[in-house]
């Protein structure tokens, strides 16, 4: 492997690991503050209980989204130099936004959130945690608008050898951006809704504070189903928006190797990437051209014809993604959110008018879900980055001169290694971390009351 | 004034208050080791940063997007150059993160000192390396792509900074501890404050002297020494109040004398003729202009909000056994 790969895969771990804990954060944080609201609101014990409780969970889940969120500004730096000084003037300006106005606000305001139990009167703590669940939502929009100027780069132009800012709006409101900012807004929403509810049913499978488990459980699977229907519209959308894009994404999503017009929704295909066609391929007919562009017989573009046409563009070379990967990670991103939200619908009519399910297996069921969001969510960011190659902006600059020229294999192998390792530690002490929280449960009322008002001792 | 000259200040401003809010948290973890005899004192300890350490990082976090939204060669110049001591300085800041989160909700505490320890020795002491790089050049190509190796930084005048900017923050940790504990842990943090305190003085000076230059900078190094000196005599007074907002002004005049020693360079060259300047590794003035209009709103609520956060949370700890908010 040479420092473009290594360099490749340490940004494709450790983005995707950060990513598991940040759709948790920023859908938590808003559960949490709802609680809490429910509680100031209402002076209903119970409400405090599971704000308490949910809110311990939401702390142990922030703190590595901060901490492996360092590394992600880092690395730009570190192993894309090339890329860094090519599009810092326009790539860069969201960023430091992000620092200015996300990061601040919800890293002073959640620790004054944790810390302020006893110090704050009940109105002001509960502004804090609503101040800290912007600062993450905000967070996710101005690292989206710098993701997205990468997937559709506007407000610019190419001025001595590199990218400069022309119209900082048009970054900020990027078609791109709009489509996708709600699209990850609602697989936040999603992965916090199947959290709750996969505990929650753990909680009711022991019989243990049933009533306030019924309550949460709900609560999730209203959250879940509400999520999952604005990812699917969300998604839809940002389909129809990288289809005009990035044509060729959608082409290799699709395994559609000639344009098409009636162009049918591939369920199962087996390819054959050297010959540009495809073995096997299950349709749904008429899917993809109306999925795409709103009409029985729309036209779609195909891989070979993509490939020929920027060919013609670009200059020779190869400007096709990895298909296989593009195709199987945009499928299963699909069928892992849309599993997520139909667990939460029958989820809804089995306790439907204060119904309870019988048997177990509907908790089971909940349990295993937790797994689904974060499944999808990750997937969605491996088929949209890799989806781009061989573009790291695309039309614009390729990933391969993007890297660091100075950096050795020596290097860069040392710091994926140690960031892997890390990062699986971390991973086995902040589950056992969680288990362990959970297995506790909330807190006696007594004791939460007691925690929650003003004037006591650290 | 020149938007570059702007941006190189404010930059200089963010690592400056980076180091002066930050500095006292690396201080408190290395010296909770020494200053802490049980469980009860290293909560108190830990506690007096607990609300305001994540606040304090994000620092760091605003003046890296702001050099690379400012500066983009600087940026993609100085990370990727100094590749090994930022990975380091990351694992470190991983390690020292995920302890002051955890160490509350875990049973045994132990693991988790160690790491906020080491998570707080090691970026005091290699940012004091890194900006003595910085500041006196390093080999760079005419592309701007460092040329040199691990040790190419490891050089002696680094390490005088990196011994400088660990003394200075350890200070900073005790004075910060003496201010914001009662009892014997206080006790024990004045007596390292006033341990500290000279020997700071003289490795930052020695350092300061060093590597100044500059008509400016004379200014910047004799508010820090006179910043020590008054840490020398606030603590000796028992002033805790004084001692730290001495300790602090040292702080921010040692940053001050690395910058103005800096200008107008940002990443000087062995080879003059490679150096990175402010000229020519800022970003067009149209990015200079809207990121000025972005400071210049939120940096003032930024700083109303966290000098709000202090004043919550101002009250002295003890190491008397209580219960934490929330964990």
């Amino acid at each position: 492997m040479d420092v473009l790969d290594l360099s490749r895969w340490q940004f494709g771990i450790t983005t995707v690991y950060h990513f598991l804990f940040v759709p948790l954060t920023i859908g938590l944080s808003v559960v949490v503050a709802g609680l809490q609201t429910a509680w100031y609101r209402t002076g209903r014990q119970e409400y405090l209980r599971l704000t308490r409780f949910w809110g311990r969970l939401f702390l142990i889940n922030f703190a590595m989204g901060v901490v492996t969120g360092i590394v992600q500004e880092f690395q730009f730096g570190m192993n894309w130099s090339a890329y860094s000084r090519f599009v810092g003037d326009v790539f860069g300006a969201p960023l430091a936004m992000e620092g200015l106005v996300a990061f601040f606000l919800e890293s002073t305001f959640l620790g004054l959130w944790i810390f302020g139990w006893d110090r704050l009167p009940k109105r002001v703590h509960l502004a804090t945690i609503w101040l800290a669940a912007i600062g993450t939502t905000l967070s996710a929009y101005f690292i989206l608008a710098a993701n997205s100027w990468m997937q559709h780069p506007v407000g610019y132009r190419i001025h001595d050898g590199r990218a400069e800012l022309t119209d900082i709006w048009a970054v900020l409101t990027n078609s791109t951006t709009l489509a996708t900012f709600p699209h990850v807004l609602f697989g936040a929403f999603l992965t916090a809704g199947a959290f709750v509810l996969g505990i929650s049913a753990w909680f009711l499978l022991r019989g243990r504070d049933v009533d306030l488990f019924r309550r949460s459980a709900r609560l999730a699977l209203v959250v879940s189903l509400a999520a999952g229907i604005g990812v699917a519209l969300s998604g839809h959308w940002q389909a129809q928006i990288m289809t005009r894009q990035q044509p060729m994404k959608m082409a290799a999503a699709e395994a559609l190797w000639e344009d098409e017009t009636s162009a049918g929704f591939s369920l199962f295909a087996v390819g054959d990437v050297e010959n540009g066609r495809n073995h096997v391929n299950l349709q749904i007919p008429y899917g993809l051209s109306l999925l795409s562009t709103n009409t029985l017989d729309g036209k779609v573009e195909g891989i070979n014809d993509i490939q020929a046409r920027y060919q013609a563009l670009y200059g020779p070379g190869d400007y096709r993604p990895v298909v296989g990967l593009a195709y199987w990670s945009f499928r299963l991103m699909i069928g892992f959110g849309a599993l997520s939200a139909l667990l939460a619908l029958a989820g809804l009519w089995l306790t439907r008018r204060g119904r309870v399910p019988a048997g177990r297996w509907a908790h089971r069921a909940a349990i295993a879900g937790i797994g689904l969001p974060f499944l999808a969510n990750s997937l969605g960011w491996i088929f949209t980055e890799m989806g781009r190659q061989p573009w790291t902006v695309f039309g614009v600059m390729r990933t391969a001169a993007a890297v660091s020229p100075g950096a050795d294999v020596a290097s860069v192998a040392v710091t994926l290694v140690g960031f892997t390792l890390v990062y699986a530690v971390l991973a086995v002490i902040e589950v056992r971390l969680l288990l362990k929280f959970i297995r506790i449960g909330p807190h006696e009322p007594e004791a939460e009351a007691e925690a929650a008002t003003p004037a006591l001792a650290y | 004034m020149e938007l570059t000259t702007v941006w190189f200040t404010l930059i200089a401003v963010l690592w400056t208050g980076y180091f002066v809010l930050e500095g006292f948290d690396f201080g408190v973890g290395v010296l909770l080791p020494f200053l802490a005899r049980g469980e009860a004192d290293r909560r108190a300890a830990v506690g007096t940063i607990g609300p305001v350490w994540d606040g304090n990082e994000v620092w760091l976090l605003v003046a890296g997007g702001a050099t690379f939204a400012a500066f983009p060669e600087w940026y993609a110049t100085l990370f990727s150059g100094f590749y090994l001591p930022l990975f380091l300085i990351l694992l470190a800041l991983i390690a020292r993160g995920v302890a002051l989160e955890y160490r509350s909700k875990s049973d045994g505490t132990r693991g988790w000192d160690r790491a906020f320890f080491w998570g707080s020795l090691v970026p005091a002491l290699l940012w004091g390396v890194a900006f003595a790089n910085i500041v006196r050049g390093v080999p760079l190509d005419a592309r701007h792509e460092f040329t040199g190796t691990l040790l190419t930084l490891l050089n002696p005048v680094a390490l005088l900074g990196g011994a400088a900017t660990l003394l200075l923050f350890t200070l900073h940790g005790a004075v910060f501890l003496a201010l914001r504990t009662t009892g014997e842990l206080r006790g024990r943090a004045v007596r390292a404050a006033r341990v500290l305190a000279p020997a700071a003085l003289v490795v930052v000076a020695a350092f300061l002297l060093v590597i100044r230059s500059g008509p400016l900078s004379w200014a910047a190094v004799a508010v820090a020494v006179a910043g020590l000196l008054g840490t020398v005599a606030a603590t000796a007074a028992g002033r805790d109040g004084w001692a730290f907002a001495a300790s602090a002004a040292g702080i921010a005049a040692f940053t001050a004398t690395l910058f103005t020693s800096l200008w107008p360079d940002v990443m000087p060259a062995l080879d003059p003729a490679n150096s990175l300047t402010v000229a020519n590794a800022a970003s067009s003035p149209y990015t200079l202009t809207v990121m000025t209009w972005v400071a210049a709103v939120c940096t003032p609520v930024v700083l109303a909000y966290q000098a709000w956060t202090y004043w919550v949370f101002r009250r002295r700890l003890t190491g008397e056994p209580s219960h934490a908010a929330l964990h």
